[in-house]
């Protein structure tokens, strides 16, 4: 046998090697699961889902944690991609959080991510017994990603320990645990903001159309512009709403998700925006800023 | 400040280059790194006015309140930052026109060595950094030592910090001309050495003037040209990852490919086995192929069915890969705890998951002087050249050919860490030369022409804890039953088959394992085997029931405090070892680990050994007792 002369790039490769991740999480778990949070990077993961395990259907289910103050817009895609029926879709609320009426307007994003979000992660892990959970997080997104293994050990409590993280070699992963533990496995853990839009576009990957810009009802708060989704929004005084062209760079609860004045309203524009771009990709998450490291400490309390 | 990168819509064309930076701790790592993405145009001016922010809260007490601390970029855990340590592997990304890159930072101490294995173990070149004033340091041969054994064969060695030494050429040849004696020692072909200054970009984005001795690129024009292109095997090799059965119409095995090239109608064979097939579809990540080549992930369906399944190779039927279960390899210790030969450790190699013992240490080497010393176990971040035994034979190449299936990593079977990676060089010829002699009379046959189910019962526990007793007083009224029996006493053991060996680590892994072994064939040859020894560590004692069938081999847990052991003391054994007349003594200052799920506990504290083993003798007989008498 000789060897082919046909040069492969670089979205070829992370493209195997996310495949590669997710037959070894199929054949290394008794329960795994993916975590679809609906953004772009989660349509890529759905996509190389579908990839490694075709032309059967995929055996790994799809979750999505539903903090209740999503995006209309994300709920509408996920119940399309639901309705699409060649891969299960669960979705979990945390109804104690709900009963006690936890919301990011009143509680502000700390109390609200952590009962929505990491409690209501937990809860779902628990209550289906996955020990691998699959998510779309890239290491060039926060410094503490950046230090993460691929599959990252969790214990029973769900926590992360940053000081003793397990060697990882090549592309030879362990997937021992015992019983309770558990492990997030970032098939994308390789690729950059700029590989996933270029990826989405050679693919034609379906994403949410709030990554495109539109002229949408925002209140500016606190340096940010929040767009005003739905009637649960009270505006503070001396605020008002106002239509401006936006777009969002990343997804979340939207009243917690800064949008940025653009004009790029198609895909290829968006990626020429981004190669332009002269500041990171988080910047518009109320969530992550400040103080320093506090990614870091959420992962270890169990947030994605 | 440079100007950002251009945008980058031929990206997906780019080649990609991965490597890491390494050196001792304070040589300037992640501030040389700091600096590179900031030359490369590559961080965004909201992390840049994160970095003047930190920078002057950082730096505050030293008054120097203005100059960015390009370290912070990268040093990304908080204990990192409290500690102005690096603990774990960072991973950068960054691209200039003509390349993408990703960077592994690598951590300098010595305890993390692990992490700084890791990052080399993806990465085809290593950006070493030597402090000017200070030359090479252990950490230096260190990494480089570690860079090799992962097969990196290209290095650039950055000697940082020229202004500290007013940007002097003879101290800086004096540095990279012991480098490379060093390198070519350790079989690192190519080496490109460069002088530089990390906070003020010194030959990092841009040649520097202040030392116009030095004419070759800067280090960002080094890492865009230099060719380093992936290691690639030759013969075409696939792990099988998954086999892909969706219904009776399709199935498919799914894995990367890890050597050579496959194309459609080429001849293949599933190793370790010698069934053959021919390759009838490619199903790539695109759709179909005629042909694929190594890094590609694919799903291969074949002209007839084979068994096949995970673990498995399918490799070019005319250039198959070798087939062995013991190899001399290189091992790169872990673990918290010590490497124990003869222990057994989960090998995982490709997509291989097998038991393995590691039979002797032939040496470890000083990763300073490289000199080869003699061990007997191996310590945490310690490298042994060693042969290593498997339970089942596996395809195979040496790592040097082929990384994925010549680097494996060994997991603990208790606690499920891994406790190293290894390097498979080749393998020992005496492994496929001895072969399983096929005899008629077996054990059942044995066992039933003594009218008794054959069986092992190991007692385990502390020293005094009357296990000796107790099996002595089973034994007898098994053999008053008529049952034929042999008791196995771990004291008796060592006057003969085990008189060589102490009471150390090793010792008692290979102690058990003999125990083990002769009761094995004492329970072939069809008899009850009473095995009584303190048999301390729970990984020796579940290798032990390893070797039998089920319900052949029952843990009976002889469970006495400490403290009641101690006030017996049959043998004086207590008293001298508190006195520290004897070492290594379980209990006192060797460990005992307690069953965690018995077969039997017997709780020995209060009752009579005499009740206690009236009580299992009568739990034992519906087991022993034999059904059928041979005709």
């Amino acid at each position: 046998m000789t060897l082919s002369s046909a040069p492969h790039s670089h979205l070829d490769d992370l493209e195997s090697e996310s495949i590669h991740i997710f037959r070894e999480v199929m054949a290394g778990f008794q329960r795994p699961v993916m975590l679809y949070s609906i953004g772009k990077d989660s349509s890529v993961l759905l996509h190389l889902l579908r990839k490694a395990f075709r032309p059967a259907r995929s055996p790994i289910p799809l979750l999505h944690v539903d903090t209740t103050w999503k995006f209309r817009e994300m709920i509408a895609f996920r119940e399309q991609v639901a309705a699409a029926g060649d891969v299960e879709v669960l979705v979990h609320i945390n109804e104690d959080g709900v009963r006690q009426g936890i919301s990011p307007l009143t509680h502000g994003s700390t109390v609200h991510t952590d009962v929505m979000k990491t409690a209501g992660l937990k809860q779902a892990l628990d209550k289906y017994g996955f020990d691998a959970a699959i998510g779309g997080a890239r290491r060039d997104e926060e410094k503490s990603r950046a230090k993460e293994r691929v599959f990252s050990f969790r214990n029973a409590q769900h926590r992360w320990d940053p000081k003793s993280q397990r060697p990882e070699f090549w592309n030879t992963y362990n997937t021992h645990i015992r019983k309770g533990e558990s492990v997030r496995v970032f098939p994308l853990s390789n690729w950059t903001e700029m590989d996933v839009w270029l990826y989405i576009q050679r693919e034609n990957i379906p994403v949410v159309p709030l990554y495109f810009a539109k002229p949408r009802p925002v209140v500016e708060r606190d340096g940010a512009l929040i767009m005003v989704d739905d009637e649960r929004f009270t505006l503070n005084e001396g605020e008002r709403v106002q239509l401006r062209e936006v777009r969002f760079r990343t997804l979340g609860c939207y009243p917690l998700t800064g949008a940025v004045e653009s004009s790029a309203d198609t895909l290829a524009k968006v990626i020429d925006e981004m190669a332009r771009s002269r500041s990171s990709e988080r910047q518009g998450r109320v969530i992550d800023q400040d103080p320093t490291a506090s990614m870091e400490r959420k992962k270890q309390e169990g947030y994605f | 400040m440079t100007t950002p990168n251009p945008p980058q819509a031929a990206a997906a064309a780019k080649s990609l280059l991965r490597f890491i930076t390494c050196g001792s701790v304070d040589d300037g790592k992640s501030t040389l790194l700091g600096r590179l993405l900031y030359d490369a145009g590559m961080v965004p001016d909201d992390q840049l006015a994160a970095l003047a922010r930190d920078s002057r809260r950082q730096h505050a007490e030293a008054g120097d309140t203005d100059a960015l601390d390009f370290s912070l970029l990268t040093d990304g855990l908080d204990a990192e930052r409290q500690q102005g340590i690096t603990i774990d592997v960072a991973y950068r990304y960054f691209h200039t026109a003509r390349r993408s890159f990703i960077v592994a930072d690598c951590p300098g101490h010595e305890q993390y060595t692990r992490n700084m294995a890791t990052g080399a173990s993806n990465a085809e070149l290593a950006v070493v950094l030597v402090d000017a004033r200070k030359g090479l340091l252990p950490q230096t041969r260190r990494h480089t030592y570690i860079c090799g054994l992962l097969g990196i064969r290209q290095v650039v060695l950055a000697v940082n910090k020229m202004d500290l030494v007013d940007f002097d050429q003879a101290t800086y040849d004096a540095i990279t001309g012991e480098y490379r004696a060093l390198a070519d020692s350790l079989g690192i072909g190519q080496v490109h050495c460069l002088p530089v200054a990390a906070p003020t970009g010194e030959n990092v984005g841009a040649r520097s003037a202040r030392m116009p001795w030095y004419t070759g690129a800067s280090l960002l024009e080094l890492l865009e040209t230099i060719d380093a292109a992936p290691f690639r095997a030759q013969d075409f090799r696939m792990p099988v990852q998954w086999v892909n059965r969706p219904d009776q119409s399709f199935r498919g095995y799914a894995g990367t490919i890890s050597g050579g090239s496959v194309a459609c109608g080429d001849e293949i064979v599933v190793q370790p086995g010698l069934q053959q097939a021919r390759v009838e579809r490619i199903l790539g990540a695109a759709g179909e192929l005629q042909r694929a080549q190594a890094g590609q992930a694919v799903t291969l369906c074949l002209s007839r069915e084979v068994d096949a399944s995970r673990g498995d190779v399918i490799a070019d039927a005319l250039r198959p890969a070798p087939v062995a279960d013991q190899f001399t390899c290189h091992v790169l210790w872990l673990g918290d705890a010590a490497l124990l030969p003869n222990r057994t450790y989960l090998l995982k190699v490709g997509t291989r998951t097998v038991n393995a013992r590691v039979m002797s240490i032939k040496h470890k080497v000083d990763v300073n002087s490289q000199a080869k010393l003699a061990a007997r176990h191996l310590e945490l971040n310690e490298v042994g050249y060693c042969t290593i035994g498997l339970d089942d034979e596996i395809a195979f190449e040496p790592y040097a050919s082929n990384r994925t299936l010549g680097g494996f990593i060994l997991v603990d079977r208790h606690s499920n860490a891994t406790v190293a990676c290894g390097m498979l060089d080749f393998a020992l010829g005496r492994s496929s030369n001895v072969h399983w002699q096929h005899v008629d009379i077996d054990k059942s046959v044995r066992g039933a022409s003594k009218g008794q189910h054959p069986l092992c019962l190991w007692f385990t526990g502390l020293s005094g804890a009357g296990k000796s007793t107790i099996a002595n007083l089973v034994e007898r009224k098994l053999h008053a039953l008529g049952y034929h029996t042999y008791l196995l006493d771990g004291d008796n053991v060592r006057h003969g088959i085990n008189k060589d060996l102490g009471f150390t680590p090793e010792d008692r892994v290979e102690n058990i394992r003999r125990i083990a072994e002769v009761a094995h064939l004492m329970v072939d040859a069809g008899l009850i085997v009473l095995v009584s020894a303190i048999s301390p560590y729970r990984s020796e004692r579940r290798s032990a029931r390893e070797l039998f069938g089920d319900g052949e081999f029952l843990e009976v847990f002889v469970d006495a405090p400490l403290a009641e052991c101690e006030r017996r003391d049959p043998k004086g054994l207590y008293r001298k070892a508190r006195a520290g007349e004897i070492r290594n003594f379980t209990g006192i200052d060797a460990p005992y680990e307690r069953p965690e799920a018995p077969d039997i506990h017997l709780l020995s504290g209060g009752q009579r050994a005499e009740q206690l083993a009236e009580q299992l003798t009568t739990q034992l007989l519906g087991q022993v007792e034999s059904g059928s008498v041979p005709d």
